[in-house]
């Protein structure tokens, strides 16, 4: 039994190095136990927070062993371990190399989304991007003042390894902005210049208040339309694990409780004249 | 009037309007610049009302005073709702508060007219101005277009906007002339046609090899309003038909007529059930990614698509003499058409079958909707039989009526 030490949660290096070794050297997958073991060196270079990159990962192009073996290694697999090692199941890196090591005998192995450890794959993935999604959907900021600049902050809590992978996205779009994101595991800190990671936090450090939330309840209490009421659509798309991070959900058992009585007592509502004079409006001439 | 007050009643006026899509548009982000914001490929919907509707745009009117008196619209002329009109800034204002805290993906502002049609298009479409050019702001921007307004101020529109609108509002002539007098269903369809011609040409490359000016890069959009009039669903469709195909719309927005407040009497009382949009919504759909025809999708003398049946189902049923499609021979178009089978596991499947027979079993795991297809398909392991054609299958595939919904259970 072979065990490899990873050096953080998303070591995309480590799981590559590894298993391109253990491939050439024929080990087989349930020969392999993998795990995560910061070293003190890489938590000192802050390297248990690095990002896989598209470079970090094994392609097609690799050079073949001494004795002249290949790596065969489709795109798709290169795709789908960039997500999937992003994932919270503990069995990733194993499920990973598996697959690997059916790619080097099964021809086409890539193109089976029916089959188990393929399918496992790909629903994996997808979970990684609807984490990654809803993260860059539902992270709310409030802003508070340090040292005389605005700062914004926010507390989520994602599913998967998400923070390093999603900071980009944060980065692009908020790049003026001096911003931090905390989570259970981890945090980051943007200043404008260079990103942080931080370690995990706890909710309790948000500000109380902030000045446009209120403005932002008021929207979305009168952007709904109580005559049509459709939960299932709501919630598929915004499950209730979310809502307690998101200040607008607790408008929502009210807003459904009134919804009833509001639309009847706009179809009992007897039409009314106007109550200011109308002037009929003139087309312009052609 | 505070500006809360205000915002109340803009979005209330603005709510009617079922879209609230950020996607379609070029990719952007602020990493060069000092301003704010960015676009993703998709869009991203911040947050959803319990109407099921996505809330990804700050969705309001400059104002909802309105010279129109158009029945259906909850800001026409003859309405006694409160009114009230934002500033330039106030908007400018509330959208960058709002972006910067992430609730929102950008600004879709409309507005009811006032003054004169090119009047309020000028200043719809400074707000956009001010935001592009004073904040760099890199979110996105959909505009409402207003058909009367004159061609430049649509160009300039263009030049600001990801996406550009004009609704339609019914799909017929004689409706439009009926419920909304001051429409002109002619000028609708030529501003159409000349945002198509500027959308099209910022696509294309002159000879000299230049970019040509940006224009809405996520294209054009309508609504119609199912369920005001009596127009039935085939009538729908094919106007749909008619506007992807001739004006390159990106998207046409079904949106069942719903009580409003203060409503006209000469309106239906009765709002059509939600269940319509969604079956028009599939159907809009099959247009465009399944390769039907919309005269396929509806053919009973009703005119009306199945309530209780999605329209591939109902399709499927009566053309049962093609079924069943064998999963591993059949063409993409083919396979595109049983019931159940949706783009992506269509893609997967005729990946998998060059390298071995589809069984079962990978629909399965592809997490198909096993149970409708069935009847539909042959594998080398399953074949329907005598299920095809039995006189039951269309109450079986029948989807249980939606049940009312059950508060206590959700809450």
């Amino acid at each position: 039994m072979e065990t490899v030490y990873l050096h953080h949660e998303t070591d995309m290096d480590g799981w590559r190095d590894a298993a391109r070794r253990l491939i050439l050297a024929g080990v087989a997958p349930y020969d392999v136990h993998w795990c995560v073991r910061p070293t003190e060196e890489s938590i000192a270079q802050g390297e248990i927070f690095a990002m896989p990159s598209a470079e970090s990962v094994p392609d097609t192009q690799a050079p073949p062993a001494k004795d002249g073996q290949q790596l065969m290694v489709s795109k798709q697999f290169v795709e789908l371990a960039r997500m999937v090692i992003l994932h919270c199941a503990t069995d990733r890196f194993g499920l990973l190399y598996r697959v690997l090591w059916r790619c080097q005998r099964e021809r086409g192995l890539m193109r089976l989304t029916g089959d188990a450890d393929v399918a496992r794959l790909h629903a994996m993935a997808k979970a990684v991007g609807r984490d990654k999604h809803k993260m860059k959907a539902f992270v709310r900021f409030r802003e508070t003042v340090v040292e005389g600049r605005p700062r914004y902050l926010a507390w989520f809590e994602p599913e998967h390894h998400i923070m390093a992978a999603i900071a980009p996205f944060f980065i692009g779009r908020f790049i003026s902005m001096d911003w931090t994101i905390m989570s259970p595991r981890i945090g980051m800190h943007w200043d404008g210049k260079a990103l942080q990671f931080l370690p995990g936090g706890m909710p309790e450090a948000l500000p109380e208040e902030d000045a446009s939330e209120a403005l932002w309840l008021s929207y979305y209490r009168h952007i709904f339309n109580p005559a049509r009421l459709k939960l299932k659509a709501m919630q598929k798309e915004m499950p209730k694990k979310y809502w307690h991070n998101l200040p607008e959900a607790e408008l929502i058992e009210e807003l459904i409780a009134e919804a009833g009585a509001r639309t009847q007592a706009m179809l009992e509502r007897p039409p009314e004249a106007p109550r200011r004079k109308i002037v009929g409006y003139k087309r312009k001439p052609d | 009037m505070q500006l809360k007050q205000k915002l109340e009643i803009l979005a209330d006026a603005a709510k009617y309007d079922a879209s609230c899509a950020s996607s379609g548009t070029e990719q952007r982000n602020s990493r060069d610049g000092n301003g704010i914001g960015s676009t993703t490929g998709m869009g991203i919907c911040h947050s959803y009302a319990p109407d099921g509707r996505c809330i990804s745009l700050l969705k309001i009117l400059l104002t909802n005073f309105c010279l129109y008196d158009c029945v259906y619209c909850v800001n026409r002329v003859t309405s006694n709702v409160p009114r009230a009109r934002f500033s330039i800034d106030e908007v400018v204002e509330l959208t960058l508060s709002f972006y910067r805290r992430n609730y929102i993906e950008g600004l879709f502002l409309s507005s009811g007219i006032i003054q004169s049609p090119d009047y309020t298009m000028e200043q719809v479409v400074e707000v956009a101005r001010v935001l592009r050019e004073e904040h760099d702001f890199r979110g996105y921007i959909h505009l409402k277009t207003i058909p009367d307004a004159s061609p430049e101020l649509l160009a300039r529109a263009g030049r600001y906007a990801d996406r550009l609108s004009i609704n339609i509002e019914l799909p017929t002539a004689a409706s439009l002339s009926s419920l909304a007098p001051e429409k002109d269903g002619v000028a609708i369809r030529v501003s159409m046609g000349r945002l198509r011609e500027r959308i099209d040409a910022s696509k294309d490359k002159t000879h000299t090899g230049k970019r040509p000016p940006r224009f809405s890069p996520g294209g054009q959009s309508t609504q119609m309003i199912v369920g005001a009039d009596a127009t039935d669903d085939r009538t729908i469709l094919n106007a749909s038909a008619d506007l992807y195909g001739q004006y390159r719309l990106r998207r046409v927005y079904y949106s069942a007529f719903s009580p409003i407040p203060d409503a006209s009497p000469v309106l239906p009382l009765q709002s059509p059930p939600l269940v319509r949009e969604h079956r028009l919504y599939q159907a809009d759909w099959l247009m465009r990614f399944y390769g039907f025809e919309s005269h396929e999708i509806i053919t009973g003398e009703q005119g009306m698509l199945a309530l209780d049946m999605d329209p591939k189902t109902a399709w499927a049923l009566q053309n049962r003499a093609m079924f069943p499609v064998d999963i591993n021979r059949a063409p993409k178009a083919t396979l595109l058409r049983v019931p159940g089978l949706g783009v992506r596991n269509v893609q997967r499947i005729l990946s998998a079958r060059r390298v071995r027979a589809v069984r079962l079993d990978d629909l399965v795991r592809m997490r198909a909707p096993i149970n409708r297809m069935l009847p539909f398909i042959q594998l080398p392991d399953h074949h329907p039989g005598a299920t095809l054609d039995a006189t039951s299958l269309p109450a079986q595939l029948k989807e249980t009526p939606a049940m009312p919904q059950q508060l206590g259970l959700f809450l």
